[in-house]
């Protein structure tokens, strides 16, 4: 932005966001993808964690939120036309874990377009994801957009190769918030090349969405909310009009803008995560427009967890369906230049933090 | 003839809620919420307290508000569900007019968002008051003897300009007047008389506030307590009339809605529909079967509990939460099996019968009629 934003314009701006916000959707028309795209709907379920204790046994809260993201969109109307799964849909990577989560997933009954999270890949490198899931990283056409697929959570050779006696070992060393053990996402050369060729066939005005697993830039290292080459796929993206980049990984409400890439974080259906800002007192990059999610309830297992879903019409209005919260709305390619949420960006009209004990 | 009647009524009102309308209110309660477009007057609520007890507002002239909102049965009907013209019956419990004027919202799925707005709807539902059209409401009111003085006197309106929502705003303020705190607990917790309560009833607050997992939804603030956190919750109450068709009797219904189906119809004349609860406002399907979170003051004059009225004691309430409510997909994640020991359900039930305001201590809960 080129001139500094004052409070009162940016209220301005934030009020007739509002007002637009309560017309019906269908009326609603956005900068982004404009008259490049057909209507359509997509959902995502993301970061399900499914967790084996032992044999049969698994963690019932994170299979029920699971089961109740499927039913939830099953049940949409429209129905929309297919679900990303954004990730994480396996704990610690095991086949049971990925067996029970399928057998979840395929009550769906709308395709499911696959991205892979670092619980999925540790402990066996894809080899499971690849052979009965999906590939790790693909690119697809729908109405009009092109959709990128990335494994975002790879690192580097020593650590993935050389550095843990056992498989599992890795597993649990990637699994670990604060970890000084840890090492950092990438997308890495292979991946960028790749994405470079898949992108020179797209037109500049195409829309694109790319979706990752972790952030495709850099909020906060120690528990990887980050890729640490980042930049370089926000330089491969950077010619084009109307590219957005979807993400997992963090669990929470966390939008973005930098350049001309909006970010959208997914929900979880396992858990929240606090923002480290709120969390931790170390440095750490949460944008500045985001609206934060109320740390969840403790007596509530599923605040602060959900799904969400998409409409994309000539613009994308994201949907954070918070699961015993108020559902929020974020908007990207607006006026403001950032994606918004539709009603809480003016700090008057914010939710307030519960107080009681 | 007509003047002396209406002073006289204003008087006896005034000895009544006097208090309330100057702005006071009793131990334990906050702020009345009054809304800028309906300030109170004695006026006001006599007129409104006139309308709410007056039965030729129905189809057959035999129900006022005050049917089911009985002043004597503590503003309820002690019935489980509504019974409203030619002995038609709802769906859902009469909840007590007391303390109505703290939600932010109105009707067991908060369908309503103010009293106002509440007070239009029993009157047009076929199986409440039966009218066709507030027209009728209207008429009657221009053609009676002393109406059209009172909303003169109120509303500075000439007959013909009385509009429906004249006669809401003055059921509202009668309404907003219909509060009560003071109860032993209060008088314990804000009025620092620890001997207001018993042994037993301070043992259940404690468990209340703990174990019993109830302030969680059923607030107790710092300085007073609308005993509601004003939000809908599933506890699985009466969902087994749905569950094997859930999907499908929500989908008929969003489709109905869509194609402008009454919601107000559709909840208190079909019992399926019913048990939907808060969906049918939202159409988001996490809101199936949730309800608003009710007060618990003076719970203990206000039998049967939960929405269709299904449980006859405070102790068959206790036994539901003590067994995590009844299990269904939707059930609230907050609602868990308690292993509430004898003595510690007691003491919940001795804690809620000291939530009873002094002026309703005399009201016998009903029986059930057979």
């Amino acid at each position: 932005m080129s001139e500094k934003m004052t409070r009162r314009t940016f209220l301005k701006a934030a009020g007739a966001f509002t007002a637009a916000a309560a017309l019906p959707v269908g009326l609603v028309e956005m900068a982004w993808g404009q008259k490049s795209s057909e209507k359509f709907t997509f959902a995502y379920i993301s970061d399900a964690h499914i967790t084996q204790i032992k044999g049969t046994e698994f963690v019932k809260n994170f299979d029920k939120g699971l089961q109740k993201a499927v039913f939830e969109v099953n049940f949409m109307d429209p129905k929309p036309d297919f679900v990303v799964f954004g990730g994480d849909l396996a704990q610690l990577g095991k086949k049971e874990e990925f067996e029970h989560g399928l057998e979840i997933m395929k009550d769906l009954t709308v395709p499911v377009k696959w991205v892979t999270g670092e619980h999925d890949y540790y402990l066996d490198l894809g080899k499971y994801w690849q052979e009965k899931i999906s590939p790790l990283y693909y690119s697809f056409d729908h109405k009009g957009v092109h959709f990128v697929v990335l494994n975002s959570i790879l690192t580097d050779d020593d650590w993935t190769y050389k550095r843990w006696p056992t498989p599992e070992e890795r597993m649990l060393q990637m699994a670990r918030l604060d970890n000084p053990h840890g090492s950092p996402f990438m997308v890495k050369e292979e991946q960028r090349a790749w994405l470079k060729k898949d992108l020179a066939k797209t037109g500049k005005e195409t829309p694109i969405v790319v979706l990752s697993h972790s952030p495709l830039y850099k909020i906060f290292k120690p528990w990887n909310f980050w890729t640490d080459d980042a930049e370089e796929v926000q330089v491969i993206l950077s010619p084009f009009k109307n590219v957005m980049v979807l993400h997992g990984h963090v669990h929470q409400i966390l939008y973005n803008q930098i350049g001309n890439i909006p970010f959208n974080a997914f929900l979880a259906t396992a858990w929240p995560w606090p923002y480290p800002v709120s969390y931790s007192q170390l440095p750490n990059k949460v944008p500045a427009m985001t609206v934060f999610m109320n740390r969840a309830d403790p007596f509530k297992e599923r605040d602060g967890t959900g799904w969400g879903y998409f409409d994309v019409n000539g613009g994308m209005l994201h949907h954070y369906e918070l699961w015993e919260n108020t559902p929020r709305m974020v908007r990207a390619g607006g006026k403001m230049k950032h994606p918004e949420d539709t009603e809480y960006q003016d700090p008057t009209k914010r939710i307030p933090p519960q107080e009681h004990y | 003839m007509g003047r002396i009647w209406i002073s006289l009524l204003f008087l006896i009102i005034v000895a009544w809620v006097g208090p309330f309308w100057a702005g006071e209110v009793p131990l334990g309660l906050p702020p009345i919420p009054i809304p800028a477009d309906n300030p109170q007057s004695p006026e006001k609520i006599a007129l409104g307290k006139r309308l709410f007890e007056d039965k030729r507002f129905s189809g057959d002239g035999t129900i006022s508000c005050a049917t089911c909102h009985d002043p004597t049965k503590a503003f309820t009907d002690g019935e489980p569900t509504a019974d409203g013209i030619n002995n038609l019956r709802g769906t859902r419990n009469s909840p007590t007019v007391i303390n109505a004027a703290y939600y932010e919202a109105q009707f067991w799925d908060g369908r309503r968002s103010s009293l106002e707005e509440q007070a239009k709807d029993p009157f047009l539902n076929p199986i409440e008051h039966g009218l066709t059209s507030h027209e009728q409401i209207l008429e009657t009111i221009r053609r009676d003897g002393s109406y059209p003085a009172q909303f003169r006197s109120v509303f500075g309106i000439e007959p013909r300009n009385i509009t429906i929502d004249h006669v809401v705003k003055a059921i509202a303020s009668f309404e907003r007047t219909i509060i009560s705190g003071d109860s032993p607990f209060d008088r314990y917790l804000y009025g620092d008389d620890k001997t207001a309560m018993s042994e037993s009833a301070i043992r259940g607050l404690e468990i209340y506030r703990t174990k019993g997992r109830c302030q969680d939804c059923h607030t107790i603030g710092q300085t007073n307590a609308t005993f509601t956190d004003n939000k809908f919750h599933n506890l699985g109450v009466g969902f087994k009339r749905i569950e094997a068709r859930v999907m499908q009797i929500a989908s008929a219904f969003r489709k109905a809605k869509q194609e402008g189906r009454d919601i107000d119809r559709s909840v208190l004349g079909d019992k399926e529909i019913s048990e939907l609860g808060r969906f049918v406002i939202t159409l988001r399907p996490s809101d199936i079967g949730q309800f608003k979170t009710p007060t618990l003051r003076n719970v203990a004059v206000t039998a049967p509990y939960m929405h269709d009225g299904s449980l006859q004691t405070l102790e068959e309430v206790v036994e539901l939460y003590n067994k995590g409510g009844e299990k269904n997909p939707f059930l609230d994640s907050g609602i868990r099996p308690l292993n509430l020991t004898d003595q510690e359900k007691a003491d919940l039930v001795a804690f809620m019968k000291s939530l009873t305001s002094p002026q309703f201590a005399n009201v016998t809960p009903s029986k059930k009629k057979e």
